[in-house]
């Protein structure tokens, strides 16, 4: 188990190196000067020489990207060009919104899908079965800026139960947190609400098929415990797999939903980091993203033996 | 679009391998009523796309500063924006960006992907180092890629079809590639190799074919998903100019005035929504349709 722990974590390395060389060779391959780019058009030559200096870019492209990674080790991810704060304390800064959205996101998601997708399974080409497919297809096909405005526009503006936009923080009350986080964390929740409700009714439908559940049925057992405790845990490493690719759509979903309720996190960071050309931190947000998604999906294949027995290292 | 399933059974990469496994699942009967909606709502993008300029009453960039956001009428049948523009007409024209994207991007994603896919199968040094590769594009968010290649190469359709594409292609890759490596151990491709047929005859004549079904599946997802972040990207304002309409940047200019004027958000997200839709339910129509495997296993 812990051999096998090892090697996974091991494995997610050349990921990360692919991951930071790809983000290093996208600014020096793009067409033009990479510091002209970083500088804008407004840069004197003077500024320009500045720039080619600090990243080194005098240097031959494998000693800089050696360079680099190594200050990447370090936790040193550079400073801001704009606002010239250390870019780990800028992000530190726009940390507690996203983890919020994030999290709140993710029980509302967990809460409803999979409910949803065993109810679905269990009543199989039912009517409400059909309706969780269109709800699954539906949420999976409408974009979160046009849920979003539609959840504004009926939640907030007509029947004016939450704010419109915004962000409270949870030191504030956990009263007002949740009023201000409720939609957005809704709006992010949508696809993902579709895509584990799916999974969770494929693999419940695989799963209810079973001997041993006509098993825990004929021995009177009620169906609560038959589809909670016998199926759905059986059903669990396909639902987990989801969950873990499907967290590349929280990623970019989370980048959006904060621009449409303007809540000043990590994804508004990287989109006003862009938009600036503010490299260093464009540079550690994808590299930050892509860690996380990594790791999530690290923890997500180790969890499989917790969750299914049968499966040993 | 709406006639995948009879352009695979037809066209010119299907072989008979492939064509005896699918062509008598796919029949007027098999497509359910949704796949049928589908069909014809996609159908009608695809129109609105084409004659754009024959539909539209206005010029879809001429501003009009006494017109400003104005409210629905006969004129204007879903108003105007902040700078005069007739809505209905940049929707019109923001079907066309869309397709061009959708469409571009699934093409290419599977014309670099294929080989790729093929070549991985078979060659496994070069499988070790191309797989890393995929792996690392996919750790990347597909829209923190895409907007950093734009923001960083300019934003023009081109760049932004390219900044889709490329974290579409791994996924590409990668079906290619398991389809390959369950298809070579098959007895048509041993004796293949045994008679000593040459390797790219192999590969184009006995394993590309296999490939087929599923590419056709995967390419509409990579269609739906590129129409979804080229409208992602234009919202954020990282995306297509606006002497381009898009359905996206549509929406990016309402943003501001959203609780004045919810129609600039409303049309173009309705018609995104629904192309949207109507892609991936003909995705899924089509991947139960190709594979039987699949929908047994799915027991529907």
């Amino acid at each position: 188990m812990l051999a096998y722990i090892l090697r996974r974590i091991l494995a997610s390395i050349p990921v990360m190196i692919v991951v930071a060389l790809f983000i290093f060779l996208l600014l020096r391959l793009t067409p033009g000067d990479p510091a002209a780019i970083i500088a804008g058009d407004m840069a004197t030559p003077a500024q320009l020489a500045e720039i080619r200096r600090n990243l080194g870019l005098d240097q031959p492209l494998l000693t800089q990207f050696v360079t680099w990674s190594g200050q990447l080790l370090t936790g040193d991810f550079g400073q801001s060009l704009i606002s010239r704060t250390p870019v780990l304390t800028l992000i530190g800064q726009r940390l507690e919104p996203t983890l919020s959205l994030a999290i709140v996101s993710m029980i509302m998601t967990l809460i409803l899908s999979i409910p949803m997708g065993v109810l679905a399974a269990w009543r199989h080409r039912s009517l409400t079965d059909s309706a969780v497919m269109a709800i699954s297809v539906l949420g999976f096909s409408i974009p979160i800026f046009v849920t979003g405005y539609i959840l504004i526009q009926v939640f907030a503006i007509d029947l004016k139960l939450f704010p419109v936009q915004g962000f409270t923080s949870i030191s504030e009350g956990i009263g007002p947190f949740l009023q201000r986080i409720f939609l957005p964390a809704l709006a992010l929740a949508t696809i993902y609400i579709a895509l584990i409700a799916r999974m969770t009714r494929a693999a419940m439908l695989n799963v209810l098929g079973e001997d041993y559940i006509r098993t825990a049925r004929a021995k009177g057992l009620s169906e609560r415990i038959v589809l909670f405790r016998h199926a759905l845990r059986n059903a669990a490493v396909p639902i987990l797999t989801v969950i873990g690719t499907g967290f590349a759509l929280m990623i970019s979903g989370v980048v959006v939903t904060e621009s449409v309720f303007n809540v000043p996190g990590l994804g508004r960071l990287t989109v006003d980091a862009i938009l600036a050309r503010d490299y260093p931190v464009i540079q550690a947000l994808i590299l930050l993203t892509s860690g996380i998604y990594v790791a999530v999906n690290l923890l997500i294949d180790v969890s499989y033996a917790f969750m299914d027995p049968r499966i040993r290292y | 679009m709406a006639e995948h399933p009879s352009t695979a059974a037809t066209g010119p990469g299907a072989k008979p391998v492939v064509r005896r496994n699918f062509l008598p699942r796919i029949g007027v009967r098999g497509l359910g009523l949704a796949a049928w909606i589908a069909a014809f709502a996609l159908a009608l993008v695809v129109l609105m796309a084409l004659f754009a300029p024959l539909l539209s009453p206005y010029d879809p960039i001429a501003m009009n500063p006494m017109e400003r956001l104005a409210d629905w009428s006969l004129a204007h049948p879903f108003g105007t924006d902040a700078y005069g523009r007739d809505v209905f007409s940049r929707t019109l024209y923001g079907a066309r960006t869309s397709l061009i994207v959708g469409l571009g991007a699934a093409l290419v994603a599977v014309l670099i992907g294929l080989p790729l896919g093929l070549l991985s199968g078979f060659f496994r040094t070069l499988d070790a180092i191309l797989m890393r590769i995929m792996d690392g594009l996919m750790a990347i968010p597909a829209i923190l890629l895409a907007i950093a290649i734009v923001a960083l190469v300019g934003s023009s359709l081109w760049t932004v079809l390219v900044a889709i594409t490329i974290p579409e292609i791994p996924r590409v890759v990668r079906l290619v590639r398991s389809v390959v490596l369950s298809a070579r151990e098959e007895p048509y491709v041993e004796a293949a190799i045994t008679v000593g047929s040459s390797l790219p005859k192999i590969m184009w004549k006995h394993l590309a074919p296999n490939t087929v079904a599923p590419l056709i599946v995967q390419a509409t997802y990579v269609c739906a998903s590129a129409i979804l972040t080229e409208a992602i990207l234009s919202f954020l304002g990282a995306g297509i100019g606006t002497e381009t309409p898009s359905w996206g940047n549509i929406m990016s200019e309402g943003r501001i005035y959203f609780q004045l004027k919810p129609s600039l958000i409303f049309w173009p997200g309705l018609f995104l929504s629904i192309t949207i839709l109507a892609i991936n339910i003909l995705g899924d129509t089509a991947r139960d349709a190709l594979d039987p495997k699949l929908g047994k296993r799915r027991q529907d």
